[in-house]
């Protein structure tokens, strides 16, 4: 997260000067008093963050199924998740999903933005065309066209029958279910385009010039000066890529009539989640699932952020 | 790392752009412009479509791949409007109640929050902040359960309570970390006249910063309305009543009930529900480019 939380210098509180705590004056203790009174609806939030993120903990060792009183029942929930086919082809589901559309996604956004950040005319408007679909990719009613885009004689099939191709049944063939909704999620680059075309806005422009005047051909200054210095952009854009991937609910729900069908193919992990908690009532084997995507997305994470030790390149 | 200081240096940057920016030849720069506008025209074929086919008798809609409808037929919308139990006005409300209250609470709780953040010193802030951005990582689902439960316990089940009340507890980090890049970038020469003049620490917010950080709360307020709108995870779970459905909730109520016939007033139904998104895209496109330039913001 270093990339969000770099300070402008002296904004560290004076409190963290060298020696014991400073001397609160009068007006500085008052000072203190309406910072915590600012931040008072935040502290209440905050309470309704952290109270459920240990009460899950805590359900995820329980049977609980809302109705009567958890017991305590060890790891049994998570020994019968690896158990579980279904989960395991909601693990699965997931991955396929989030390592196939994320890097496309992220490389599409990329390219694009390489190209648009060439100081084309009517940048603002492909910039808006291109970002407009990123707002509408999680609506039910998007999600609902590609179905009939993508239904046996929807556009899609339609556009292949102009070329004398049969296009398979790709909403109900399991094969091919999950592939509508990565096409899906690649029709939302724009978001990460947007964050690459304002990253790429900072690289200056004086590094080019003396690379050209080197004699450096224009991929060579993409390799040696555009990557490395948008590389904290594309980490940044990664993570938070990831995490909104692995929670991928509305697609899978609406494209399937909330069952992940056709045979499991498009049954997401937290669709199955609220599946086992919500109409099976099994909601200590929810909370453990809860749990192990946690624990899965803090793995990725930090992977993420000990490779980037490697690849991403910080100017100071 | 140089994310952050975006909106200030934009300005700065966009005189340092590459020199060649609008050389290469004609040539070169039409078959860019060209690809770019196949790109963008594949992009919005769908909508387009949603559009035109909303606008077709529902037999012509898989019939015919143009756009152009050779039949137009309106009564699609008259038909989808009133195809539920509810017309579909009421959904439209209901989303806007949930919608505006949303934003009213994430407003004002997260601009606070922001302030403190931003603004002033008190013991553990760097702890809190720390702990406000970890929460932006935290995969939703892992809350659900426990929420669910207090939710039901208050007999919040069936209410909107359960999509608005955390709003106005400042839970959406995202807006807290937009607000507070915002309010850095603006003077604390401010701060100090004003607490000169006499303002104590409230003064100056509602007087002085709020009135600055408007760009700030237009982003917080349209992202809002974008992410309420769409939502569908939160009223699936609390909304059992089918007249306090939300649209999203509406829409899915239609695909229950398809039907070959009904293709076309789901399709009409679908573009009302699209429309306010675009709308206030179009509005709102300067605060949405510059937020999620700013906070890498959905």
């Amino acid at each position: 997260m270093s990339v969000l939380t770099k300070q402008p210098p002296g904004a560290a509180p004076a409190a963290a000067a060298a020696g014991g705590k400073p001397r609160i004056r009068p007006s500085r203790r008052k000072k203190q008093r309406s910072g915590y009174l600012f931040l008072l609806p935040w502290f209440l939030g905050m309470l309704f963050t952290v109270i459920p993120f240990f009460a899950s903990l805590y359900l995820a060792f329980t049977d609980y199924n809302l109705f009567t009183e958890p017991n305590f029942v060890g790891l049994a929930n998570f020994q019968a998740m690896f158990e579980d086919p279904r989960l395991l082809q909601s693990l699965k589901v997931t991955f396929i999903y989030t390592f196939v559309s994320v890097p496309i996604s992220l490389a599409v956004a990329l390219l694009v933005a390489l190209v648009l950040n060439r100081g084309l005319q009517g940048l603002s408007i492909y910039r808006s065309v291109y970002y407009l679909p990123s707002l509408l990719g999680g609506s039910v009613a998007i999600v609902m066209l590609w179905r009939y885009i993508f239904g046996n004689d929807g556009i899609v099939n339609g556009f292949l029958g102009l070329f004398g191709i049969q296009g398979p049944a790709w909403v109900t063939d399991p094969q091919f279910s999950l592939s509508t909704l990565i096409v899906l999620n690649v029709w939302t680059f724009g978001s990460p385009m947007v964050i690459f075309l304002a990253g790429l806005r900072q690289v200056p422009g004086m590094y080019y010039e003396a690379a050209s005047i080197d004699g450096a051909s224009r991929w060579r200054q993409f390799r040696s000066i555009t990557l490395p210095l948008i590389s904290p952009i594309i980490f940044f854009n990664l993570i938070m890529q990831l995490i909104g991937s692995f929670q991928t609910f509305t697609q899978g729900y609406v494209m399937s009539g909330g069952t992940g069908g056709p045979a499991d193919s498009t049954l997401f992990y937290n669709l199955y989640l609220y599946q086992k908690g919500f109409t099976e009532f099994e909601m200590g084997y929810a909370s453990a699932m809860a749990w192990l995507l946690l624990m899965i997305i803090a793995i990725f994470t930090a992977i993420n952020f000990i490779a980037s030790k490697f690849w991403v390149f910080y100017d100071n | 790392m140089a994310l952050l200081d975006l909106p200030l240096k934009r300005k700065l940057a966009k005189q340092e752009q590459p020199e060649d920016a609008l050389t290469g030849t004609p040539v070169s720069r039409f078959s860019r412009h060209l690809i770019l506008c196949l790109v963008g025209l594949v992009m919005l074929y769908p909508l387009l479509w949603l559009v035109s086919s909303s606008m077709k008798p529902s037999n012509d809609i898989f019939r015919q791949l143009g756009l152009w409808p050779e039949n137009w037929d309106f009564s699609n919308y008259a038909q989808g409007w009133t195809a539920l139990d509810q017309p579909f006005h009421v959904y439209l409300i209901n989303s806007m109640i949930v919608v505006i209250f949303s934003i009213i609470g994430n407003i004002f709780s997260c601009a606070l929050a922001a302030y403190a953040f931003a603004r002033m010193e008190f013991t553990g802030r760097k702890l809190f902040f720390a702990l406000m951005l970890g929460t932006l990582m935290l995969p939703g689902h892992v809350l659900l359960v426990p929420q669910y439960i207090i939710f039901s316990q208050l007999g919040w089940l069936d209410t909107y309570l359960p999509l608005i009340v955390p709003n106005f507890m400042a839970t959406n980090a995202f807006f807290i970390f937009l607000m507070v890049q915002f309010m850095k970038s603006l003077p604390k020469e401010l701060d100090d006249a004003a607490q000169i003049d006499g303002c104590g620490p409230f003064r100056t917010f509602i007087r002085v910063i709020l009135p600055l950080c408007v760009p700030a709360m237009a982003t917080t307020a349209i992202f809002t309305f974008i992410s309420t709108w769409n939502e569908f995870f939160g009223p699936l779970l609390y909304i059992q009543n089918q007249d306090l459905y939300t649209v999203p909730l509406a829409l899915r109520a239609f695909m229950d009930s398809e039907g070959q016939s009904m293709w076309g007033p789901m399709f009409a139904m679908s573009v009302v529900s699209i429309a306010p998104i675009i709308g206030f895209f179009i509005a709102g496109q300067k605060y949405l480019i510059n937020g999620i330039a700013t906070t890498g913001l959905k």
